[in-house]
């Protein structure tokens, strides 16, 4: 009970408490506590990234095991990801690799790497063209959820409105002021309720760290004994 | 017109397509490349991990700076694995644990800071009204969001006002996810006749 339950109570209240204990404390090694903490954040972090990847590798593998509708494309899937990842890994991510420069003799350490031309040629392009693809359908899903049905919805559309034409030099051709009416409205009644909005969000993120430090929420625990 | 002779834009330039097809309908060019992205963008991940945490932060230490320490975080993230063992899937929970409780640590400060940072900056310092439609919308959202009140009265009538603010920053938000996403399409058109059919330049 005590290592299935107390435990990770306690290393996440003791955790919790000594970095919020080291904000506090105005010394070198307080500071120098504080970069450990975020280096072991990162390392831990790490390791539920692969968790993730082996759940993907796991659902696409039975996927193919039992050829499901589609399964071809989840072959897609895992041979991008295996040869990215082996081609990151032993030629480098963001300069190429030692191994990689005895493999082949003509690259420099200034040279792009195998995995960057992934990243830059087919990574990037693909996932921008996806988010402009949203760009149609956005229009259309605005119009249908949000056809003027009440005075809020009337308000967000004409805002959106405002904005998208008051940006482009379209709005200025139409009227000479829209350029300013945009800004007015993004310095004042965007900015209180953004601000009202962050304010509201931060006394959350306070009141649920408190409650895990405390143990109170520990939902985070999962199920089971 | 130059049709471009490089072998990689070529290649985005017919990712780019086969992700467009899907604009007539959904079809196997438009699965492929949508596959094809969530399997590099897995393996970009990895190796990112690989050299930026694993190398840099754990391997390095280690064998160069012989600093064992990292040998915790180490053994912490490798405890993770312990979910694929039933009888020992619970020791999963002591990292889980760590990170929660190291990062509700880190942002109970820095949520504070940036708390009173947005609350010294709604303080109406000369009266002008820009500065009280800032009050007013601040805290009539707050209001419109404190649920430990019924809705009723005075209370009512301020989260309407509150309402009304929320719906013209989303309205704003909305224009400008809207205008983000034109100017992507923009720039993959410039790409497309510019870079790879040099229609245009």
């Amino acid at each position: 009970m005590f290592i299935r339950r107390t435990l990770p109570l306690l290393v996440s209240a003791i955790f919790g408490v000594a970095l919020i204990f080291q904000f506090f404390i105005p010394h070198p090694a307080s500071k120098s506590f504080y970069n450990m903490m975020l280096d072991w954040l990162i390392i831990v972090s790490a390791f539920t990234y692969l968790i993730a990847v082996q759940s993907t590798v796991e659902l696409h593998i039975t996927k193919i095991k039992r050829k499901v509708e589609g399964w071809q494309y989840s072959i897609i899937v895992l041979v991008s990801l295996f040869v990215t990842a082996l081609l990151g890994i032993f030629g480098g991510a963001f300069m190429p690799t030692t191994l990689w420069m005895k493999i082949f003799h003509n690259v420099k350490p200034t040279d792009t790497t195998p995995l960057m031309y992934t990243y830059l040629y087919m990574q990037m392009p693909m996932q921008s063209t996806i988010f402009s693809l949203l760009a149609f359908y956005m229009a259309s899903a605005a119009f249908r959820s949000f056809r003027a049905r009440s005075f809020d919805a009337t308000l967000l559309l004409i805002t959106a409105g405002i904005v998208t034409i008051g940006r482009v030099p379209l709005g200025e051709f139409i009227y000479k002021g829209l350029p300013d009416v945009v800004e007015w409205i993004l310095k004042y009644p965007n900015m209180a309720a953004q601000r009202g909005i962050l304010i509201g969000v931060q006394l959350g993120i306070i009141a649920t760290s408190i409650k895990i430090i405390l143990g109170i929420e520990r939902k985070y625990l999962g199920g089971g004994k | 017109m130059a049709l471009s002779s490089n072998f990689w834009i070529w290649i985005a330039a017919i990712l780019t397509l086969a992700i467009y097809s899907f604009l007539y309908k959904d079809n196997p060019f438009y699965k492929f490349a949508e596959y094809l992205l969530v399997g590099i963008s897995i393996g970009y991940g990895i190796s990112v991990y690989w050299h930026n945490t694993i190398i840099t932060k754990v391997f390095n230490p280690l064998v160069y700076d012989k600093n064992f320490l990292v040998l915790i975080p180490l053994l912490l993230g490798l405890l993770m694995f312990s979910r694929f063992f039933k009888n020992v899937a619970y020791l999963s929970r002591i990292p889980i644990a760590f990170v929660v409780g190291a990062g509700t640590g880190l942002s109970v400060p820095s949520s504070f800071e940036f708390l009173f940072k947005q609350v010294y900056a709604t303080m109406p310092t000369k009266l002008d009204i820009g500065i009280i439609i800032i009050v007013i919308g601040v805290i009539s959202t707050l209001i419109y969001f404190f649920f430990s009140l019924e809705h009723k009265g005075f209370v009512g009538r301020v989260s309407r006002v509150g309402i009304t603010f929320i719906m013209v920053a989303f309205g704003a938000a909305f224009g400008y996810t809207i205008m983000a996403r034109v100017s992507l399409f923009i720039g993959r058109i410039q790409f497309l006749l510019s870079d790879w059919l040099g229609i245009i330049k």
